[in-house]
C-alpha cells in the first residue's frame, strides 16, 4: 500500500503527479486522477484567484481519517491526496486526487468519495478573489448531497 | 488566557483571525461564547447558527462543552476545500 497526503501551499504539477503515482505501481490496472483547477468564471465577475484557510492538524487529521475510510472500503494499491492552501491563482490546481487499483471500478469510485469528502468534510475555507472583490464560498446545497451518496450507500 | 480564532467569513466580521483574552468569569460553556461574540461584534446572528460550529483544543464540540481547560477555541463557519 503507497499513500502519499500532502496540504500545502505549494504549486502542485498533476502531470508529475500522475507520472510519479503510476511509477508507485505494480499490481493495479485501473488508475483514476482527478485534478481541480481554478476556474475563470464566478457568478457575474472575473475571478482572479482562490484563497484557501485550513486549520492544522485538524484539516490533516480529517484527511487522512478520509483516505483510511477509502482504504477499508475499495481495494486500493495506491492512493494520494494533495491539496493546496494559501493564495491560488486561475488555472492553477487547487487539489489532486489519484488512485489505483486491479480493477477501474474500485479507483474510479474512492477517488470519487474522496473529492466529496475535500468538497464538504475537509477543514479548509474558500474565498473567491475577483475583480470586484472577495467573497467566502461555502458548500453548495449539490455539494453535500454528493457526499450524501457514501453514507446511503454504506449501510446496504 | 484563550486564543480565540475566527475561521472564513466570521473573521471578515471580527476584523481580526485570532485574538487571546481572559475569558470573563461568566463564560463557562461553549454557548456562553456563543453569546459573548455574538453580543462583542454585533455579528447579526451569525455566531449562533447552528452550522458555525466551536472547537474546543482542536477538537469540535457541541454547546454544553465546558471551557475550564480550553486553550484554543475556534468558531468554524462550513468548511469545505476542492
Amino acid at each position: 500500500m503507497s499513500v502519499l497526503i500532502n496540504i500545502s501551499d505549494q504549486p502542485i504539477s498533476a502531470p508529475e503527479l500522475l507520472n510519479d503515482f503510476e511509477s508507485r505501481l505494480s499490481s493495479s490496472g485501473g488508475v483514476v486522477s482527478f485534478s481541480g483547477v481554478v476556474r475563470p468564471d464566478g457568478k457575474d465577475t472575473r475571478v482572479l484567484g482562490l484563497f484557501l484557510q485550513s486549520y492544522s492538524p485538524m484539516t490533516e487529521n480529517g484527511v487522512e481519517a478520509a483516505v483510511e475510510q477509502a482504504l477499508n472500503r475499495w481495494p486500493l494499491e495506491a492512493l494520494s491526496v494533495y491539496h493546496r492552501t494559501g493564495k491560488i491563482r486561475t488555472g492553477e490546481t487547487i487539489v489532486f486526487v489519484a488512485t489505483a487499483s486491479r480493477h477501474r471500478r474500485a479507483a474510479f469510485e474512492a477517488a470519487d468519495f474522496l473529492m466529496d469528502y475535500l468538497k464538504t468534510e475537509a477543514v479548509f475555507w474558500k474565498k473567491e478573489i475577483t475583480e470586484t472583490g472577495e467573497v467566502w464560498i461555502e458548500p453548495r446545497e449539490q455539494d453535500y448531497q454528493d457526499n450524501q451518496r457514501w453514507q446511503k450507500s454504506e449501510t446496504n | 488566557m484563550a486564543d480565540i480564532l475566527y475561521f472564513g467569513r466570521l473573521s471578515d466580521i471580527t476584523r481580526k483571525p485570532t485574538e487571546s483574552i481572559d475569558l470573563p468569569s461568566d463564560i463557562s460553556h461553549a454557548r456562553d461564547l456563543r453569546s459573548w461574540a455574538e453580543a462583542r461584534f454585533q455579528a447579526a446572528g451569525v455566531f449562533l447558527e447552528p452550522t458555525v460550529r466551536i472547537a474546543v483544543n482542536g477538537e469540535i464540540v457541541d454547546d454544553a462543552h465546558p471551557l475550564a481547560n480550553a486553550n484554543e477555541i475556534a468558531f468554524m463557519p462550513p468548511v469545505g476545500g476542492g
